[in-house]
């Protein structure tokens, strides 16, 4: 494994491969919570955290438990659960040891359990049969993207509020058609790598 | 009279895709074709129906401070069953949904009808409502990916029904296409739903 291929690999999580504009995961997040720019960096960090850590957590069932005893099939289940513990023990460890970070934090973790993001890399990382390294890169990287996806559609969206929007529109429609346009200036980075 | 009520709000007034706004991932994700679109759907609709009646089943013996793990087990196991089943019959269909079959476990839909009705009633409305919220669910699925695929490649379940010059819109079939179409779509219906005072 090169190191060129680690870059490859980051780059194309964050920008071609958007988890949010291009792959379609963690969009309840993205819709849900993307009202303020402050909001946004805090649940783009938390996820980054647990992203991170559930690539390696993952990994190694994969690799040392499901493989190990050939229990593949009970992937779906062994994944979830082991996100559900993650981001319950990273809730314990970060209201304990740093109470400021939990403040900014505390509110988005429980949320991130359902986060399609989360799962949705996980199984990425297993059907790309990347290894530990390159997982916890991807990891990284895809949540990455969808921090900096979600920060600048929350910076659209504080304008929206105070533009003149179609009544049928309001709310979510907008949103969504405003998503479009993000995801197609996105396209421009399509022949990147 | 009172389970076609739980079945039609469903499908109509808390249809949860165009109303609840739930499940946004796969219904972004899938909608490229109706064919896909439909599939989809119907997937989610069996885990829906079998994890609401086996929820509501099991609301005695489940322990209130863990019932949330306990919602994602017993859905997760639906949904590996699910998946087993379509690899085996479905093979191209599983294909092409990829990793949006795993990730039934995570749509919101489903763990939010356990919580919100298998919970709280009996397992016949339960049934009813995991078959109402499914339906609608591969309605508003089926909706924008025929939009999308008749828009973007000219066809409807692959059969095509345009004129001979219409030239496809690529831009519908690739991701922003999705955003944009179930954004217009949500606002025409805003539009027709008749205006509460």
């Amino acid at each position: 494994m090169s190191s060129s291929n680690l870059v490859v690999i980051f780059l194309s999580a964050i920008l071609i491969n958007n988890f949010v504009l291009s792959r379609f995961l963690g969009i309840c997040p993205f819709l849900g919570i993307s009202n303020k720019i402050e909001t946004a960096v805090g649940m783009s960090l938390a996820v980054i955290f647990v992203m991170t850590v559930a690539s390696l957590a993952t990994w190694v069932v994969q690799t040392y438990v499901l493989d190990l005893f050939g229990l593949g099939y009970l992937r779906t289940i062994a994944f979830i659960l082991v996100i559900a513990v993650l981001v319950q023990f990273v809730e314990m460890v970060i209201q304990k040891s740093s109470p400021t970070l939990y403040q900014a934090l505390g509110v988005y973790l429980p949320l991130i359990t359902t986060n399609c993001a989360v799962m949705g890399v996980t199984l990425i990382n297993m059907n790309e049969g990347y290894t530990l390294v390159q997982s916890l890169v991807n990891g990284f990287a895809a949540a990455v993207g969808f921090g900096l996806a979600i920060v600048i559609f929350a910076g659209i969206r504080e304008r929206l509020e105070l533009a003149d929007i179609p009544e049928a529109l309001q709310g979510f429609p907008i949103a969504l058609i405003t998503a479009g346009l993000l995801s197609i200036s996105f396209f421009g980075f399509q022949g990147l790598l | 009279m009172r389970n076609f009520r739980v079945l039609m709000s469903g499908i109509i007034d808390e249809n949860p895709t165009f109303r609840l706004l739930l499940g946004m991932c796969p219904t972004l994700a899938v909608s490229t074709a109706a064919f896909n679109g439909l599939g989809m759907g119907l997937a989610a609709t069996a885990v829906l129906l079998a994890s609401n009646v086996l929820i509501s089943l099991m609301k005695p013996v489940i322990p209130d401070k863990i019932r949330i793990p306990c919602y994602v087990v017993v859905i997760a196991t639906f949904v590996t069953m699910v998946d087993m089943v379509m690899g085996a019959f479905v093979p191209d269909l599983h294909s092409v949904l990829g990793i949006f079959i795993p990730l039934i476990v995570v749509n919101c839909i489903i763990l939010q009808r356990a919580e919100a009705f298998a919970s709280k009633n009996s397992v016949l409305s339960s049934a009813f409502d995991g078959i109402g919220m499914g339906l609608g669910f591969t309605l508003a699925l089926v909706a924008l990916s025929s939009v999308r695929e008749l828009l973007g490649a000219g066809s409807i379940f692959g059969v095509n029904i345009m004129w001979h010059s219409f030239e496809p819109m690529r831009l519908m079939v690739s991701p922003p296409g999705a955003f944009i179409g179930l954004g217009l779509i949500i606002g025409l219906i805003n539009t027709l739903r008749p205006k509460k005072a």
